[in-house]
């Protein structure tokens, strides 16, 4: 497994954190799924750690990351 | 933990018969694949077409010319417009090909010297065969020339000499040492048969039809001094002698014509027996083939129109190349596939059951890597249609039914298949919506009506007008249970999930006295009538018609409409029966689509449409274009997969209590509104007939919701209960973000086993929601 997922992150400048009021950065983040985890650089809140997962994310790569872990 | 039985697997697998030999490779003794080899000559490719003939025919020239070709007569282009000329076509394909022929022996690092007496067809396949497993071969013929025969029986023009010439040089070419003027005979000596039997590892005899005297005393002959042999094994009085058989004739024939291709099969099975004595092996040993017979593969030959044969130009000289590419076009080609031409799920993966099944055993069987099938399992609706329209039975519904057992009693079906349609299940089952009453004012009950948790869902005043309906119809009380029959539960293959479903409705239905139980669902009568083998259980529809119909029937459509049966009613024919009276009482002019029993499902069957909304679709869009009619069914789920997919279509409940002028135009309420419908239901029915005091529930937050949202929210199985589950946690303080170039707030929030986004803007005292998406994978970042 690759261990970042760079395709339809997202553009981070285009938000805020609401909380922090920082716009957010590329950062490293912990995905987990059916018990396997792994690292992965995605927007994320520099003060707070809230991570952004855009639409485009979640339908494509990590929905095949998703699939891939299912059927293993 | 077990996994599919390997016995019924092999079972279901011998029962598709799409890999049985077409009828022209069938009366082929030597089994010639004709139906490939035609394909090729149809594409042109008549190279490839003689590399098929020519692997399986050692003497492509001669045969070519003088096959008695079996398989015309059995070719079932026969029953539309005339049979292949297979063997015309063959001859033009070795016209112009065979200076491509290259024979070769394969390497053989133990050969063995094998003495084949007799130079004919049958004596030099035997060791052509022999010879390509890279044995030393040596053929001693009696005559001048080997095959003499041929010389003698063919005329030129017929047989040209040239052609068998042409082959024998390959023979040579292949090392086979043919000794002329040799006749072999019993005793010692350079050509006596047991110095011949001591100085080779085998003796192959193969001497025609006619008797050998000549070799009493080294072997044993028959009273009519044949060889004495086994027709099965070939083997003969000497355990390193075996001997061509003579191959089968036409039943009450004793001799007959001769066959060329026939006396090829001989020395093939006897070459065979050699080989196998070489090796060691048994020489009956899984041995089937038993030459000519007939095919079991199932072809609808009406399926095709006639087509006449093609002449050639100049009858003497045969086809040309473009003659027999055209003739070869008329070949179907003869396969079965009528599930797959049926069935779009089968036909998406481009395969046919018994690979499909295949694949599934090999899928369960995988320890360590990727189950690739996976999907495909969860694919089919489990509708039954194929084991309707295959000859043999076969249903693909029972194939993924024991493969998805066996997935989650290993812990390996993807949750994200069936999680949806098993939360809503459980809905359906909760205290919010489920519920159990005798008839309001009674204590006993005879009848209980079911109306199923999807009609209810989908419109629930029709829910409220049968019991209404029922109670002044039927007498001794009608109970009423609202609560869910425990489909999806068989469908995705939990068998303890199923098991507490039906264990709670007994209960249920044990509570109430056992009374008779009555649905508007066809799968919920199914499920009802295969799991709970003490109810009582019968179609709404059924008990309709002996009843009396209900009063106040519908404003009429206009126009015909045509009916379309659920796919879990397939032969409940009582019940189809009651459902066109009604129509007809009703005054609804009905036509058939393809008739109940060759019906197809919506896609909710066997949860296909959670696991492959793709397949499902096109299953639905090819039901609804058969007819440009209305539809017209009794299953709340067809209907609204129906609509949802822009067909118009009633429930026959629509005509019978019409709400609204054109009940056809009703949309698909989508998953989220049936659920408030079910959970509005409830309260409304507790309240108005049992006098209870239980309040509607009210979303809390004023969620405004576009129709073109609510329709891509509805795709990707996301609810508006989860959507307001997300921005009343954002609201309330949870981490959210500021879209700063759209102006929206972007929130998050995990429920179970999903996180779902929400992009909205608070608008007055509630919000608009523009968009939701959700994912499985959770993200945290990580401590620095």
């Amino acid at each position: 497994m690759s261990n970042t997922i760079p395709e339809g992150a997202g553009n981070p400048a285009d938000l805020l954190c609401f909380a922090c009021d920082v716009p957010l950065e590329m950062g490293k983040v912990e995905a987990t799924y059916l018990g396997q985890k792994f690292p992965v650089d995605l927007p994320r809140c520099p003060k707070c750690g809230f991570v952004y997962v855009s639409e485009d994310l979640a339908l494509g790569k990590m929905l095949r990351v998703e699939q891939a872990l299912e059927d293993k | 933990m077990q996994g599919m039985d390997g016995d019924q697997v092999k079972a279901w697998e011998a029962r598709c018969i799409e890999e049985q030999l077409p009828a022209c490779a069938a009366a082929c003794p030597l089994h010639l694949d004709a139906r490939a080899m035609l394909e090729k000559v149809k594409a042109g490719d008549l190279v490839a077409a003689f590399a098929i003939y020519a692997r399986v025919i050692p003497f492509p020239a001669i045969v070519s010319h003088i096959c008695d070709h079996p398989c015309e007569t059995a070719c079932r282009r026969a029953e539309a417009g005339g049979a292949l000329r297979i063997g015309a076509i063959e001859r033009a394909i070795v016209e112009d090909a065979y200076p491509t022929l290259k024979r070769s022996a394969q390497r053989n690092r133990k050969p063995k010297r094998i003495a084949v007496i007799g130079g004919g067809l049958a004596g030099l396949t035997a060791a052509y065969d022999l010879a390509v497993k890279g044995h030393a071969v040596t053929v001693y013929e009696g005559d001048a020339r080997p095959l003499e025969r041929l010389y003698h029986d063919y005329d030129a023009a017929v047989l040209p000499p040239s052609a068998i010439d042409a082959d024998l040089g390959q023979l040579s070419a292949l090392g086979i040492d043919i000794r002329c003027r040799a006749r072999v005979t019993s005793g010692r000596g350079p050509l006596g048969l047991d110095d011949l039997i001591d100085a080779h590892d085998a003796v192959l005899l193969a001497p025609g039809r006619g008797p050998v005297p000549n070799l009493a005393g080294s072997i044993r002959l028959t009273i009519d001094n044949r060889v004495y042999m086994d027709a099965d094994s070939c083997a003969t009085s000497h355990p390193k002698v075996f001997a061509s058989p003579l191959h089968k004739m036409p039943p009450g024939v004793e001799v007959g014509p001769y066959s060329p291709v026939g006396a090829m099969y001989d020395g093939r099975k006897a070459a065979l027996s050699v080989d196998r004595f070489l090796q060691g092996a048994s020489l009956t040993a899984n041995r089937v083939d038993d030459g000519s017979g007939d095919s079991c593969l199932y072809v609808n030959v009406a399926r095709h129109d006639p087509v006449a044969i093609v002449e050639p130009s100049a009858p003497d000289q045969g086809y040309s190349r473009t003659e027999a590419i055209a003739e070869a076009a008329r070949c179907f080609p003869c396969e079965c596939k009528e599930c797959v031409r049926a069935c779009e799920f089968l036909k998406s993966y481009g395969l046919y059951p018994k690979r499909y099944i295949r694949e599934i055993y090999n899928n369960d069987g995988i320890i360590m890597g990727n189950r690739k099938s996976n999907k495909m399992i969860d694919s089919c609706s489990m509708c039954g249609l194929c084991a309707d329209i295959c000859p043999n039975d076969l249903s693909m519904g029972d194939v993924v039914l024991e493969a998805r057992r066996s997935m989650v009693r290993r812990g390996h079906m993807p949750p994200s298949h069936h999680d949806f349609a098993l939360r809503d299940m459980a809905f359906a089952r909760s205290d919010e919506v489920a519920f159990a009453r005798p008839a309001p004012g009674a204590t006993t009950s005879a009848y209980l009506f079911f109306p199923g948790c999807q009609l209810t869902a989908s419109s629930p005043q029709h829910s409220a007008e049968i019991y209404a309906y029922l109670r002044e119809r039927l007498p001794g009380g009608v109970a009423f249970v609202q609560d869910c029959c425990g489909a999806p539960a068989h469908w995705a293959g939990r068998e303890e999930l199923h098991g507490e479903v039906n264990a709670a409705l007994t209960a249920r239905w044990e509570a109430l006295g056992r009374p008779e139980v009555i649905t508007a669902c066809a799968s919920c009568l199914k499920m009802l009538g295969a799991f709970q083998p003490e109810m009582t259980v019968r179609s709404l529809w059924t008990v309709m018609e002996e009843k009396g119909w209900p009063t106040g029937a519908a404003p009429l459509p206009s126009g015909a409409l045509a009916i379309h049966d659920p796919c879990t009613g397939r032969y409940a024919k009582d019940v189809q029966s009651a459902v066109r009276t009604f129509a007809g009482h009703l005054g609804a002019e009905v036509r058939e689509l393809s008739g109940a029993e060759r019906t197809t499902c919506c896609g909710f069957g066997g949860l296909a449409q959670f696991a492959n909304a793709e397949v499902t679709d096109k299953i639905v869009d090819r039901r609804i274009t058969e007819d440009s009619a209305d539809y017209l069914t009794y299953c709340a789920m067809c209907r609204d997969n129906f609509a949802r997919r822009g067909k118009r279509a009633l429930h026959i409940l629509d005509l019978a209590f019409p709400a609204g002028a054109d009940p056809a135009a009703r949309p698909d309420p989508g998953f989220s509104r049936r659920r408030d419908n079910r959970l509005a239901f409830r309260a409304r029915m507790l309240t108005d007939l049992w006098g209870e005091t239980v309040t509607e529930p009210a979303p809390d937050l004023a969620l405004t919701i576009a129709d073109d949202v609510r329709a891509d929210m509805e795709r990707k199985l996301i609810l508006v209960e989860d959507v307001a589950r997300t921005v009343a946690a954002a609201e309330a303080g949870s981490p959210r973000f500021r879209n700063v170039a759209k102006g929206v707030t972007v929130a998050s929030h995990r429920h179970g086993s999903l996180t779902t986004w929400v992009e909205y803007t608070a608008a007055g005292d509630g919000f608009v929601v523009h968009r939701a998406w959700s994912h499985r994978m959770q993200v945290e970042a990580r401590p620095s």
